[in-house]
């Protein structure tokens, strides 16, 4: 008879995997992949693939040379990261700045903390507000959709609903005519507005978060606080008056909200552990989104808003627990 | 909506191939090695000797202390020697092995099946008869049965608990006790209930045994205060924890017993070895057995008598299969590895569990990629990502404080951490490093 495994319980194994999972999110951004395609056309197409190619290329370079370990790109993660950062590009740019963006996102969003883990910030978004800050007037002209199909670095450009917005009511319009200008929120809704690679089509972005969900990929936690927030966040300065702030429909629909809410800030290792923290997390995610909107420089403020909040995660991780069985001591009946 | 435990839980695939399958009593081996610590507690003391004549139901070693628990001859014949063997823990331990000659049985205990369901017993009589009987908990924990029905002063129970949910996968043996002994069940649940004093008693089962729960509410209508709920399939329900939490929603509190509300928890198995001890006076020397896994030709549950070597079992559900590459003492989720199949049955064995080669090797360990998984599943609302980081590194304080002890070492994140890690092998080593500091503290 062959030897006997002696090994501590327990003998069996769910089979999740760390590839089920990455490869799990990769297949719920597919919707939105094919929005951006019909969208935007072959720009679409020449980004995500330099992301994504060079997301992986220098996750294995960087593993292979300088940790030299057993690079790990199987895993899917770093294709992952490619891919949320093309999302989070317009389509008009150029291979070389994507290429950089994505030896930032690796290099120093993922590696420079000891790689898949440790990072403490979304590495997509590390690369993308890099990109931002140092090349402010590449990563703010956005193609116009549905005009581009087969253009690239030449399509014409046009605002996004934001950058309408930001700048109309700075220049003393009003709510009501502003939004004139803007899709209708069925269209806001289909991702029929300029913006970023897979950003826009709020419908396919769903359609990824019902799939997580239902693969228990990521639980509701997040990505309902975030949207919930800035719904009624942003709702209430409606109310309060109309005509200097736009609607809750228009805040969640427009920008990055939903690629943010569903994909970017549901990042496992740069979010908190606990429900309770989750929670917390998406809901000063939200805040902070509306903050820089409506107060900040930017017309845009998911990624910062992102960005800051993974800061807490370590602080919230240590002073927000999971509920402990037996905390509500319950007493016998009589 | 179906009654569950409130905090994690997993859905292990349930296998139970063995379900069905009548009891089949296991013909009496030629030897027989009985351990001597086979329980919760400090071992027994031997009351036999090399060469000395026993027959089925003798008591051959004796309890040594209130948290202990009496062992009675499960065969007649001549006691061989007293040695150490290799049991199901792994390590050599002393055991009485007798050598087999003819099957006869102790004349006080009663042999027929007749059910007898008057209790002439007093609540402490019926305490006193359990703990003579040898008697511990048969879900696997082995606690002496006794103990758990002497309420301490000052604490109050009101309600009795029967644990029927069998929630590790694979394993039947509960299930098809109350297939066939369900009648027997119910006067022992009576019996505990007298000695407890209280008038109440919930079966738990999980709701994949539709049949025992049709079952058991079909006979418990005859009998008052008893009745059965019908549980959520969940791991681990079978947690008294757990379990006290589903049936009744009342949470036990850190590091206290479930008497603190009020509840005593005892399996079905082992109602149905009080039955027989107190209606009966059979002390425990036989149990049901369930023999599985994916490649074992004859899934059954045996009723086996304590001291027979599982290769036994093994050979009477179709032999060993070619690609075994684990045997486990219980089940999938909280049985034990086995070193050799020489081990003997003992009280606590609720089955036999022959894993195949592929799924018996574990995956390589991955990075921990914070999906906090491990904490959703936790019953016990544990972080045992953090748990294991702390006893790798060895900060045992804040193991403390991150309530380490309260693990019920039930599996559910090991189980489902995608990244393979072997957190419980961590929290283990931290719960034992964790407890002796605390017992240091007290001393
Ligand atoms: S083994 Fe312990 S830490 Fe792991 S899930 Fe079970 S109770 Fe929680
Ligand atoms: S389940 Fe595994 S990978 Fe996920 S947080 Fe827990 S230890 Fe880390």
């Amino acid at each position: 008879m062959n030897t006997l495994t002696v090994s501590p319980s327990p003998h069996v194994h769910s089979g999740d995997s760390v590839k089920k999972n990455m490869y799990g999110v990769i297949l719920a951004l597919l919707p939105a992949l094919a929005a951006s395609l019909y969208y935007f056309g072959l720009g679409a197409l020449i980004v995500t693939l330099a992301a994504v190619i060079s997301c992986v290329f220098f996750e294995w370079a960087i593993q292979k040379f300088l940790l030299k370990t057993q690079p790990s790109i199987i895993d899917g993660s770093a294709a992952l990261t490619g891919l949320l950062l093309a999302f989070n590009l317009p389509t008009n740019m150029p291979i070389w700045i994507i290429i950089i963006g994505s030896l930032v996102a690796i290099g120093i969003g993922k590696m420079s903390f000891g790689g898949l883990g440790n990072n403490i910030f979304n590495p997509a978004l590390v690369g993308r507000v890099f990109l931002l800050i140092s090349f402010p007037v590449q990563m703010t002209s956005w193609p116009e959709q549905s005009k581009n199909l087969t253009s690239y670095l030449d399509a014409t450009t046009g605002a996004t609903p934001l950058s309408i917005m930001k700048e109309g009511l700075a220049n003393g319009e009003s709510v009501s005519t502003l939004m004139s200008k803007i899709p209708s929120v069925t269209e806001l809704f289909v991702g029929n507005m300029g913006g970023s690679a897979g950003e826009i089509a709020a419908v396919a972005l769903l359609v990824g978060l019902i799939f997580m969900l239902i693969r228990k990929i990521i639980t509701w936690h997040i990505p309902v606080s975030v949207i919930g927030t800035i719904f009624v966040f942003s709702g209430l300065m409606h109310l309060a008056n109309p005509e200097a702030y736009a609607g809750p429909l228009f805040h969640i629909l427009t920008g990055g909200v939903m690629l943010g809410a569903i994909f970017m800030a549901t990042d496992y290792v740069s979010s908190p552990m606990s429900k309770k923290g989750m929670i917390i997390f998406g809901i000063g995610i939200g805040f902070i989104t509306v903050i820089i909107r409506v107060f900040g420089a930017y017309p845009e403020g998911v990624s910062f808003a992102i960005l800051i909040m993974n800061g807490f995660v370590p602080l919230i991780d240590k002073y927000i627990k999971p509920k402990r069985f037996g905390e509500v001591v319950k007493t016998a009946g009589k | 909506m179906l009654k569950t435990f409130s905090l994690g839980g997993v859905h292990p695939e349930e296998n139970k191939f063995s379900a069905g399958k009548k009891i089949e009593v296991l013909p009496v081996p030629e030897q027989v090695s009985v351990p001597i610590a086979q329980h919760i507690g400090a071992p027994s003391e031997p009351v036999v000797k090399k060469g000395d004549e026993v027959k089925v139901g003798q008591l051959i070693a004796k309890s040594t202390g209130f948290v202990s628990a009496n062992i009675h001859s499960p065969v007649s014949g001549k006691v061989l020697k007293i040695d150490d063997i290799l049991d199901a823990s792994g390590y050599k331990r002393k055991a009485i092995i007798i050598n087999v000659e003819g099957d006869e049985w102790d004349e006080t205990i009663n042999r027929s099946d007749k059910l007898i369901t008057e209790i002439s017993l007093s609540p402490e009589e019926i305490v006193k008869k359990i703990g003579e009987a040898g008697i511990v908990g048969l879900g696997g924990a082995t606690f002496p049965a006794h103990v758990k029905l002497s309420v301490p002063p000052g604490k109050k129970c009101d309600i009795l608990i029967l644990n029927a949910v069998e929630c590790e996968p694979y394993l039947t043996a509960d299930h098809q006790l109350m297939m066939q002994k369900g009648e027997e069940i119910m006067v022992g649940t009576q019996i505990l209930m007298t000695a407890l004093g209280v008038d109440k008693a919930v079966i738990g089962i999980e709701n994949n045994k539709p049949d025992a729960i049709a079952h058991m509410s079909e006979l418990a209508k005859k009998y008052n205060g008893i009745t059965v709920e019908s549980l959520k399939v969940q791991y681990p329900q079978g947690g008294e924890k757990q379990l006290i939490d589903a049936c009744i929603k009342r949470q036990v509190p850190s590091g206290k017993l479930p008497i603190e509300v009020g509840a005593v928890v005892q399996n079905v198995g082992t109602t149905y070895a009080v039955y027989e001890a107190i209606q009966k006076n059979k002390p425990l020397f036989e149990r049901v057995v369930t023999v599985t896994g994916k490649s074992v030709t004859k899934p059954s549950n045996f009723m086996t008598r304590v001291g027979t070597p599982i290769s036994q079992l093994i050979e009477a559900a179709g032999g060993l299969p070619e690609d075994t590459g684990k045997v486990i003492g219980g089940g999938p989720m909280m049985g034990k590895a086995l070193t050799s199949i020489d081990v003997p049955v003992t009280k606590g064995s609720s089955g036999i569990l022959i894993m195949p080669e592929k799924i018996a090797t574990r995956k390589p360990i991955e990075n921990c990629i914070r999906c906090s998984k491990c904490v959703s599943v936790c019953p016990m609302g544990l972080s045992p990502y953090l748990l294991m980081t702390v006893s790798d590194k060895a900060i045992w304080d804040r193991a403390e404080e991150e309530k380490i002890m309260d693990c019920i070492e039930c599996g559910s994140c090991s189980f489902t951490c995608p990244a393979s890690r072997p957190l419980l092998d961590y929290i283990r080593l931290g719960k034992g490093k964790v407890g002796q500091i605390m017992r240091s503290r007290t001393k």
